[in-house]
Order: C-alpha cells, then structure tokens, then sequence
C-alpha cells in the first residue's frame, strides 16, 4: 500500500507528498524517477524522485498540478494510498558512482528551475553527506513560486535565488545570473540543471560558451518506464536514446533541446480536450466539445 | 467416417461492425458445435498434435472427453499441461503446431484444436470450481521475474507442486504481453486474461506488481536477502526497434509498444481513462509480424484509415494468416515490397508522410526467406498523418547489468540452455527475454521446463 504519509502545499498547484514505499526507499540513489498511478484510470506519471528515507521506508514526491491525471494525484490525502509507486527507475546521477575524493575537489553547480527544484535537492543533500561543496541556484518566475529553499539553504553550500520579476533575490533568469557569477570570477567544474525544458536549453546554450560540463534530466513523455514503450526517445548527440532507461540525465551539450521540446506536447490536444472533459464532469454536466469527430 | 465431417467454422463478428469496436472478433464454439468438430478427430494411436504442441497437452484424450460430453474431464486433461487454455486458444499458431500436424490436414481440414481448446477453457472458467490439486508446500521458494507467458506457467507448475511461489511484475497489471500487447479483440482482458490469471493464484502463486527486477529489487537481493532458492527470469522482450531512418522522431511516429500499450494497458479506446492516443487520420503501419496486424487493427477500430506497409511479399508475412485474413475483411490496406527510407515531417514536426522505395525479392537469406532489394528509382511517397513501427525488439539489458554472473549472447539476450539454466547458478530464464521476440506458447513451453529443471536443481541441493 502506497499511503500518503504527508502532505504539503510548496506553492501553488505544487504538492509534496511523502510517500510509504519500502522497497523503492531502499534501493532509490538521488538521480532517479518513479512512476505514479493515482487510481486506476489515471496515466502512468513520470516523477523525479524529490527525497528518500530508508529508515522511514518512505519516498519524497513533488508534484505539479497540470493535466488530469497529475491533478488526480494532488487532490489525494494523507492516510490515502495511490495506486502504483513503480521505481526507482533510470540511473542515478553520475557522481554517485565517483570516488568521493575526486567529487570534494569539484566545484558543482546546480540550476533548479520551478518544480525541477524538487530533484535537485536530493542531488545536493547527498552531495553535502559526503562532505562536497555544492552552490545552488533556483529560479523561479515570482517569489511565490519558489519552492525547497530552506531544504536548499541547510545542504548548498551556498544559495542563490533568482526571479523573473525581482521579487527575491536576484532579478533576471538563471541564465544571467550564471554570467554574472562567471564574471565574478566564480569558479565551476560542473554544471547541474533541472527544471523546465526551455530553461534547459538555455542554461546548455550559456554554459556551452564556457565549455563548462553541463548534465540535464530529461522530463520526456513516457508511458511504461521501463523501456518498453520508447515514446521517450530522444536525441542525444544525433543518437536516438531512450530516457526512462538511458537517462534520464544526459550531457546537456548533446541533446537536441527543439526535438524534446516538440516531442513534448505529442498529446497536448488531448490532454487539454481531457482536461476540458474533467472540468465539465466536475461541474457536472456533459461536455461535447471535440466529441463530434 | 468421422472425417467425412467438414470442420466446423468458428462465428465471427461482421467485419465492417466489429472494424469499429473492441469486442471480441470470434465468437468461439457453443456446445452442440464443439462436440460435432470433436467427432471429426480421429484419436490416433501416436497423436502428432500432442509432439507439436510445445507444452505437449493430451490433445485427443480432452477431445474425446469433450466428444463424450464430459468437460470436467476434458478442463482436467488440458490443466495437466496448461494453466492458461483460454488464452492459448485464442492465440497460439495452431496452423503451424498441433492443427498443423493433424494427419485430417493432409487430404483436409485438420481438427479446430484451437478453438476446442478455447470452448473448453472457457467451460472451465464459467462452470469448474475444481482447481488442479496441488501438493502439500515444500517450504521451498521460487522467485519469478515477469507475470508474461512464460513467469505464470513456470509458477503454475512450480505451485502445483509445492513451492512457495512469488512472481514479481514491474507494471501495474499482470498479464505480460497477454495485457500490454494483445488487443481486447483477440483477447478479452476481463472475461479470459484476469480470470485465467485468478486460477493461477488459486493455485498459491502470489504476485506482486510495480516491482522492476534489476531497480527495485534485484535478482541477488531476491536471493540474498529475500531467501528465495531459485530464480526464474521471463522478463519478456524488451526496447522496441526502429529502422534508424531520418523523422523517426516526428511527432506521430510511435513504437507499437506504444500504440498498443496505450490501447490495451492503458485502455486509451476507453473515454473513463485519462490515456491519449494519437491515431490521426491516416495510419501506416510498418512491419509484417502478429504485433503490426495487432496494431494496425488497433488504429482502425479508433477510426483511422489503416494501412500496412511491408518490404516483402504477402507470402512472407510472418503474422499468423487468420491476422492477415481478419485485418483484410476489417478493411485494413496491404502495400506489400515497400519500404519506407525516411518519414516526412510539417513546418512543425509532425509526420505528414513516409517516402517509400519499392521493393523485389532476391535470393533466399540465412532465414531462408528471399530477401528484399530495393528498386533502382522506384521511390515514392505515401500520405499519412501517423506512422506505427512495428519491428520487432531488442533485449532490455537492465537484469543482465544488474545480476552478477547473467550472462546475454551477442545479439543481449540472456544465455540459457535448452532446459532454461542461465551462467548463474539458480537462475533460470525462458521466453522472448532468451529467444528474443516469439509466441505465448513458445514462453509457456519454456516456462515449464523451467520449472523442472527449478525442481529438480532445488532437490539436488
């Protein structure tokens, strides 16, 4: 049983959810996903792991509020149970399999944007346990849609944070505030960046003038996971790979960011004619809209 | 003489009604039918049925129980050999395994082993309480990788003769490829796959979902920490193949593992469930083989023009005739010799055709089938708006990197021999994750010997 243990609203339309997952408590490593069934007639949703507790058995989920099936899993309570809670699926980040020795003399740095902020906290806790320096960015369009900052604050080494209006911290994208730390005259060895795929490509596209080794983690559509569907391939290096079992991190520098962008919304009218059908039904009439095909 | 008898004809749904729903194609055999094509077989002394089918079930004896009415017999016969006898007679290639060596077929029609077999399973699942008798538990556990084919006959067995029996699934439903890949329409998922699978568990078989093996969990923890003996690995068939031909990433071309998951797992036909599927106006599909005639039946009960593109000739086709004959009647387009060499893409990325070349057959290949070469300027396209790749798979290395000792061949696939005994001591496997992509049949058949050798090596310890 896959019980809600906690609850928490982070921002709007953006829950974290604590679940009891045993097994995948035990064997998840920061990096990986999970695939999340709210009931039965829900999609399969692809979640970045957020956090994980062996001890307590338990799994850190975060979740954003945007298309049916992913609304069905927020408006779950605690005490509650989802469905299904695959994983951990995908590999772990790469550090996890370096010598602790080579990581303490890297300089990382983090670029945690939106809801992304989730995956990269796991990445830099582990990072802190083992005693590696990591500085951490997360942006966000308004104050109020940051999330995980204190989270960020007791593991970063040191954190920034950036809005698109200025309403905290520095006031600008990611993108800049990288540049202006370079001009600064701050050092990084490795980049990590998490959050919505535009500000992927962009961090790639900046980092990339630097020559400064960038990893990605990929949010492609996907329906099985585990390598059996492929609707999550995408093109790294002129290589088609599939996420859920190549990734989903990858060489930011490498991957066609327009393909992944535009693979993206696959089934966007769908999703929102679904949407649609579920307002309706929720207000409690029929909805004929598109119906008539 | 009974062989005077012609074969009786299965009823079937009308073509153009059931090219727009999902129910079942074949309505099967009722009673009086039944024991009339039981009448026609003729018992031979050194049945061939019985050699050609892969799990060897007792083929004349459940006949003639059948033609003496006694089905309760007929069930039991058949469950000696099969735990899943609704299945297999829905879609197991009788035409080249028992029907195939009737000795009836040779002047005539050979016996409708198939859709006997189908009657009497489907008997069972409506009528029979009784359930095989199982030996008293030995105290012995077995660990099963995948609740495909292959995992719930080795667990069948295993269960029936005492071992503690777990199978782990990594979906949400069990079934394998019986639920994610065979279409609602040759196989009923609630009516025969989950009440197939609820005797399987009456049998003692436990099973447990949402467990990837090589992530979760793994095959040396199951043994190491978990105290299981053995393992059986029937994983299954793994990543989905694509020709590597440029705009296979535009939207709207999909695997048909896709297609077909979001179908049939996800019951995307189904407006309860938040699943969305891309079916476009115009479907090509690309392939030959039982999966692309699954998906190409698929897209044309969604409402799409439907059209197979296959770069040999129709006599090639390696899907089962009766696929081929039931997706021609639906109205499904055959474009045999074509082969596509790049998929066409809009201004923004979505598939608006495929630019074909025309094929001609040369001399026979390695797999003995002629093998297809291009037509010197013969390209072409052909207008559609989805394209379905249905090419068969690759072996998914995850249980290989992860199990030390599991050793795979050169094309990935896990290393067993003939019993299914793998490089790893009390690690066996069978089914499409050794053989590579093949039937329901063939899986079980390796599931069960399996599951002797799984015996027989817990004993010997």
């Amino acid at each position: 049983m896959f019980t809600i243990l906690e609850k928490r609203l982070l921002a709007e339309g953006i829950f974290l959810m604590k679940i009891h997952a045993p097994r995948v408590a035990h064997s998840a490593r920061p990096g990986q996903f999970v695939i999340v069934r709210a009931e039965e007639h829900c999609e399969r949703i692809p979640l970045t792991i957020s956090d994980f507790d062996d001890q307590e058995g338990s799994v850190t989920i975060v979740t954003q509020a945007i298309g049916v099936s992913t609304q069905k899993i927020c408006a779950m309570e605690v005490g509650e149970a989802l469905a299904d809670f695959a994983g951990p699926l995908g590999h772990p980040s790469e550090f996890v399999h370096e010598p602790i020795e080579e990581l303490r003399k890297r300089r990382f740095l983090f670029i945690a944007g939106g809801v992304g902020t989730a995956p990269v906290y796991p990445q830099v806790k582990w990072l802190h346990k083992h005693g590696v320096e990591a500085e951490v960015i997360i942006g966000a369009k308004t104050a109020d849609m940051l999330i995980y900052t204190e989270e960020m604050a007791r593991v970063a080494h040191k954190l920034h944070i950036a809005t698109d209006d200025g309403s905290r911290g520095f006031k600008g994208l990611v993108t800049q505030l990288i540049e202006q730390l370079i001009a600064e005259g701050n050092h990084y060895d490795e980049v990590v960046a998490i959050g919505p795929m535009i500000m992927m490509k962009f961090v790639a596209l900046t980092t990339k003038k630097y020559n400064l080794k960038t990893i990605v983690s990929l949010n492609a559509l996907m329906v099985d996971g585990t390598g059996m569907c492929g609707a999550c391939r995408v093109s790294i290096g002129g290589e088609t790979k599939f996420t859920c079992v190549d990734g989903p991190e990858f060489d930011a520098h490498l991957v066609d960011f327009d393909e992944a962008m535009r693979r993206q919304g696959m089934y966007k009218s769908q999703e929102q004619r679904a949407l649609a059908i579920a307002r309706e039904r929720a207000e409690g009439h029929k909805c004929h809209i598109g119906l008539d095909k | 003489m009974a062989n005077k008898i012609p074969r009786v004809p299965a009823r079937e749904q009308d073509p153009k009604v059931r090219a727009a729903n999902f129910e079942e194609v074949c309505y099967g055999y009722d009673m009086e039918e039944a024991v009339l094509e039981a009448s026609r077989c003729l018992n031979c002394k050194k049945p061939r049925c019985v050699q050609a089918c892969p799990v060897n079930i007792h083929i004349p004896d459940f006949i003639s129980a059948l033609h003496n009415h006694d089905l309760e017999k007929a069930a039991a016969t058949i469950a000696e050999d099969s735990s899943l006898p609704s299945i297999c007679g829905r879609v197991c290639p009788q035409e080249t395994q028992c029907e195939g060596s009737c000795i009836l077929g040779i002047k005539g029609e050979p016996v409708a082993i198939g859709k006997l077999e189908r009657f009497v399973g489907d008997w069972k699942l409506n009528n029979s309480r009784n359930t095989a008798s199982t030996a008293p538990r030995n105290g012995h556990k077995v660990a099963i990788v995948g609740s495909g084919p292959a995992g719930l006959a080795c667990a069948s067995d295993l269960a029936k003769w005492g071992y503690e029996v777990k199978i782990f699934e990594a979906l949400h439903k069990v079934g394998g490829v019986l639920v994610y890949g065979i279409p609602e329409f040759r196989l009923p998922k609630t009516r025969i796959v989950e009440r197939e699978i609820e005797e399987v568990k009456r049998l003692g078989v436990e099973i447990e979902t949402d467990v990837i093996v090589g992530r979760t969990v793994t095959v040396d923890s199951l043994m190491d920490e978990e105290g299981y003996e053995a393992v059986f690995i029937g994983s299954g068939a793994g990543l989905p193949r694509f020709m590597g031909i440029p705009g296979e990433n535009l939207n709207g071309v999909v695997s048909a593992n896709e297609f077909l998951t979001r179908a049939n797992l996800m019951h995307a036909y189904d407006s309860a469930y938040d699943t969305p599927i891309y079916v476009g106006k115009r479907v090509v599909v690309v392939g030959g083989g039982n999966v692309a005639m699954d998906a190409v039946r698929t897209a044309k009960r969604l409402g799409a023009e439907a059209v197979i593109i296959y770069r040999r000739s129709e006599k090639e086709l390696p899907a089962r005739q009766e696929e081929v004959h039931h997706a021609k009647e639906e109205g499904v387009e055959f474009r045999m010799l074509t082969n596509p060499i790049e998929v066409l893409g809009d201004e923004k990325g979505w598939v608006r055709g495929l630019h074909c070349v025309e094929m001609e057959l040369g001399e026979p290949d390695e797999s003995g089938r002629r093998k297809p070469i291009v037509k010197q300027d013969s390209d072409f396209d052909v207008e559609c708006d989805v394209v379905i790749m249905a090419l068969g798979t690759s072996p998914n290395p995850l249980l290989a990197a992860t199990t030390r000792g599991l050793e795979t061949n050169r094309r990935g696939c896990i290393t067993a021999d003939e019993e299914g005994t793998t490089t790893r001591e009390g690690v066996f496997a069978g089914g499409d994750a050794v053989t590579g992509a093949a039937t329901v049949i063939l899986a079980m058949g390796a599931g069960r010997t399996a599951a002797k050798a799984i015996d027989k090596y817990i004993k010997s310890r």
